[in-house]
């Protein structure tokens, strides 16, 4: 299942790396910490490793490391507004259970 | 549910261990907050999106304030109440504020600094600021949806330490942590991203709302120096604006109006000039209350005629600021321009002859101090990447000394010394048996003590009597990271020692300050109400879509009494939304909620049932 991100999530993901000049896409991963078990890691792609899985989501490509895709497989990522608040949200069917404030989850 | 901010490599923050710090251009027109999101440096816009706030607070009978744009939309029916630029009175007593007879408040003269009486009692300029950061500091926290570590505010490079101390207790009293005061012409040279460049002299031309600024700083090593400051604080876009309503009148040939065609005269005056930018040309039509309709066409040409002599009067400062650092033109490497009025092509084209080059525009003129201290702040609090050595330095802006014998200054730390700093020297009695001596801190570049500005005074009593010249008196300057400074006094033969931390004679105690916080705490309540109901009203939206969004896939499951009364209370919960009544909100998003207990379960039961419709339980991936 792939990873994939809504048109407003892409769209978000173009603007930022214009507005940095650099970068190939997008790379999302979990590592191990947080309260909750694993955190998510969302970064700008700036290489691309020989190992890494790579998607095209409207135009962006998502880099995700093979030991962090079992855990995010069929994610989408959306760009959604809470008030004044503004940012990305995973939505991942791998979850079970998550911190109150969602930073950190489970599988 | 948390948000996430896209982050550089290898930098993705700890879970609930980004720490959230803000940049506060407290300016004296208008303020503005900003952060690093993502790397990339943004101002804070409030609900519409608006990036400035003005600089203005009402004070209400009953003691309750409105800020920003609420405060300037009543300056014309309540004036006395709604303070206005209150940063020029900041730290000043009512004998240095300038222009005081065009202003239109109560002024009380408090010991130190000035005060002013509204309906709900005296108020310092500490607290009126105060008001202004707790709104900004309120826009911060919710759109960043956390607390902040703290900010980096911004100040004038000429302001003395009674002004810095005075913009650091508003800050206190807004219950904001400061991390660091930076000057505005350094916090621009930094959004520019300078600090990086290569060293040499650069100019920051400001020119704001309603003061002019200009500073000479100098690069080097990674440190801004400022080498002189210059400027006019009674010249800025708003007469610019007055110069074309005064052009109006004339060419309207109307006689004087009464104060609301005034004001919305003046209001189309300046929107004429801001379309200027844009166009060569722009109307200005308004209706008069006497009925009569004004048709006028404002031309660059004519703009330009209009306010000549105004961008001359920029350059008289500019060039005194060249002179007082001692530079040419020439020295120059770089120009950067701050302050809305900016943007006016005759500026930029005036500034750029001036200096023989075209000026730094490229960043929004309005936003970049506030932004060159959200990269400061983000710096301070520690979420700048292990590596980057970026850490600005800043510099005391007048030198600090001692009074000694005949009223003359020994300076003690000179201007323009990086900081923090440490500095001592020695000095020795003047009579024989001498046991005690006074020292008289002062600030200020003169010779003569009556011209410097006096900090404080200690004694240090209990020198042994010795000859005169006998005892050595070692006097120590240290400066903190904010320009503030202590200043300690030590006897080396019996290590007798004596220190004042200078709170600046500004009459603002720390019995005040106790009261001004307890009266943040009293007001605590109503803040906490605010903010329950922001959030109910956020909760309150997310769930009404949510069901709006069910209703529209899944509707056809529900019995029509179901819908009926579903429809009927998020109809509820949507009226009771824009109310300012949080526990409303909140008791009609749980009816609804509860309401659609049922609803939500059919749902995930249908499409368990879709998903498995038509497959064996062998082939079911399970």
């Amino acid at each position: 299942m792939p990873v994939t991100l809504t048109e407003k999530a892409a769209s978000h993901v173009q603007g930022s790396l214009a507005k940095r000049g650099k970068g190939l896409g997008l790379r999302l991963g979990v590592r191990t910490s947080g309260c909750s078990g694993m955190a998510y890691k969302m970064e700008f792609a700036d290489a691309i490793n020989p190992e890494d899985i790579q998607f095209e989501s409207h135009g962006v490509k998502v880099v995700v490391d093979p030991r962090s895709l079992p855990y995010l497989e069929g994610t989408e990522l959306d760009y959604t507004r809470e008030g004044l608040n503004e940012g990305f949200r995973f939505r991942n069917p791998n979850v079970k259970d998550e911190c109150g404030c969602g930073e950190s989850f489970n599988t | 549910m948390a948000l996430f901010q896209i982050a550089e490599p290898g930098q993705s923050a700890a879970p609930h261990r980004h720490r959230l710090a803000v940049g506060i251009d407290l300016g004296t027109t208008n303020s503005l907050v900003a952060t690093v999101r993502s790397g990339i440096p943004t101002v804070l816009g409030d609900e519409q999106g608006r990036p400035l706030m003005p600089s203005i607070v009402r004070y209400l009978p009953g003691g309750a304030v409105e800020v920003g744009y609420a405060a300037q939309s009543r300056q014309v029916e309540d004036p006395k109440n709604c303070l206005a630029s209150v940063k020029r009175f900041m730290g000043r007593g009512l004998r240095d504020v300038a222009y005081i007879e065009n202003s239109p408040y109560d002024f009380v003269d408090a010991p130190g600094m000035v005060q002013l009486r509204t309906v709900a009692g005296v108020k310092s300029p500490v607290e009126v600021s105060a008001e202004i950061l707790k709104a900004l500091r309120r826009r911060a926290e919710l759109s960043l949806a956390g607390d902040l570590a703290g900010a980096v505010i911004t100040v004038p490079a000429y302001f003395d330490d009674a002004q810095r101390q005075a913009t650091k207790d508003a800050a206190r009293l807004a219950g904001l942590n400061v991390l660091r005061l930076l000057n505005e012409p350094t916090a621009a040279a930094v959004a520019y991203g300078l600090e990086n460049a290569s060293e040499g002299l650069y100019a920051v031309f400001d020119l704001g709302g309603g003061t002019f600024d200009i500073s000479i700083l100098r690069l080097s090593r990674g440190v801004f120096e400022v080498l002189a400051t210059s400027g006019d604080a009674a010249l800025g876009g708003d007469d610019f604006d007055h110069r074309v309503f005064c052009w109006a009148l004339e060419e309207a040939k109307l006689p004087p109006l009464p104060p609301r065609d005034t004001r919305m005269l003046q209001l189309k005056s300046r929107e004429a000039k801001e379309a200027l930018a844009l166009h060569g040309e722009a109307p200005l039509t308004a209706k008069l209350s006497s009925g009569e309709f004004i048709d006028l066409r404002l031309t660059t040409e004519t703009f330009c005629r209009i306010t000549q002599n105004l961008v001359h009067k920029t350059l008289g400062p500019t060039r005194k600021a060249l002179r007082d650092a001692g530079l040419a033109v020439e020295d120059i490497k770089g120009v950067v321009m701050v302050g809305g009025a900016t943007r006016m092509p005759q500026l930029q084209r005036a500034v750029a002859e001036f200096f023989g080059r075209d000026p730094l525009n490229n960043l929004d003129p309005d936003k970049v101090v506030a932004l060159g201290a959200a990269m400061q702040a983000n710096v301070l609090a520690g979420n700048q990447p292990e590596g980057g050595d970026w850490l600005l330095l800043d510099v005391i802006p007048l030198s600090l000394g001692i009074e000694t014998m005949g009223g003359l200054v020994e300076r003690i730390v000179p201007r323009n010394s990086t900081i923090p700093t440490a500095r001592a020297q020695e000095f020795t009695t003047f009579k024989d048996g001498q046991t005690a001596m006074s020292i008289h801190v002062v600030q200020g570049e003169r010779e003569l003590v009556s011209d410097c500005r006096s900090l404080a005074r200690f004694e240090l009593r209990g020198i042994p009597p010795l000859a005169a010249g006998g005892a050595r008196i070692r006097v120590g300057f240290q400066v903190d990271a904010d320009g503030l400074l202590s200043v300690s006094a030590r006897e080396q033969s019996t290590g007798l020692e004596s220190s004042i931390s200078v709170k600046p004679s500004y009459g603002l105690g720390d019995s005040d300050i106790e009261r001004m916080l307890r009266d943040s705490f009293e007001h605590a309540r109503e803040d906490m109400h605010a903010r329950a109901l922001r959030e109910h009203r956020v909760e309150g939206e997310r769930l009404a879509g949510a069901v709006r969004g069910a209703l529209a896939a899944d509707g056809g499951l529900l019995a029509p009494e179901e819908r009926g009364e579903i429809d009927r209370l998020l109809a509820a919960l949507e009226a009771a939304l824009p109310g300012d009544d949080a526990r409303a909100i909140k008791r009609a998003a749980e009816a609804l909620n509860r309401a659609t207990g049922s609803f939500a379960a059919r749902r995930m039961d249908e499409g368990v049932k879709r998903a498995l419709a038509g497959r064996s339980i062998a082939n079911l991936d399970l």
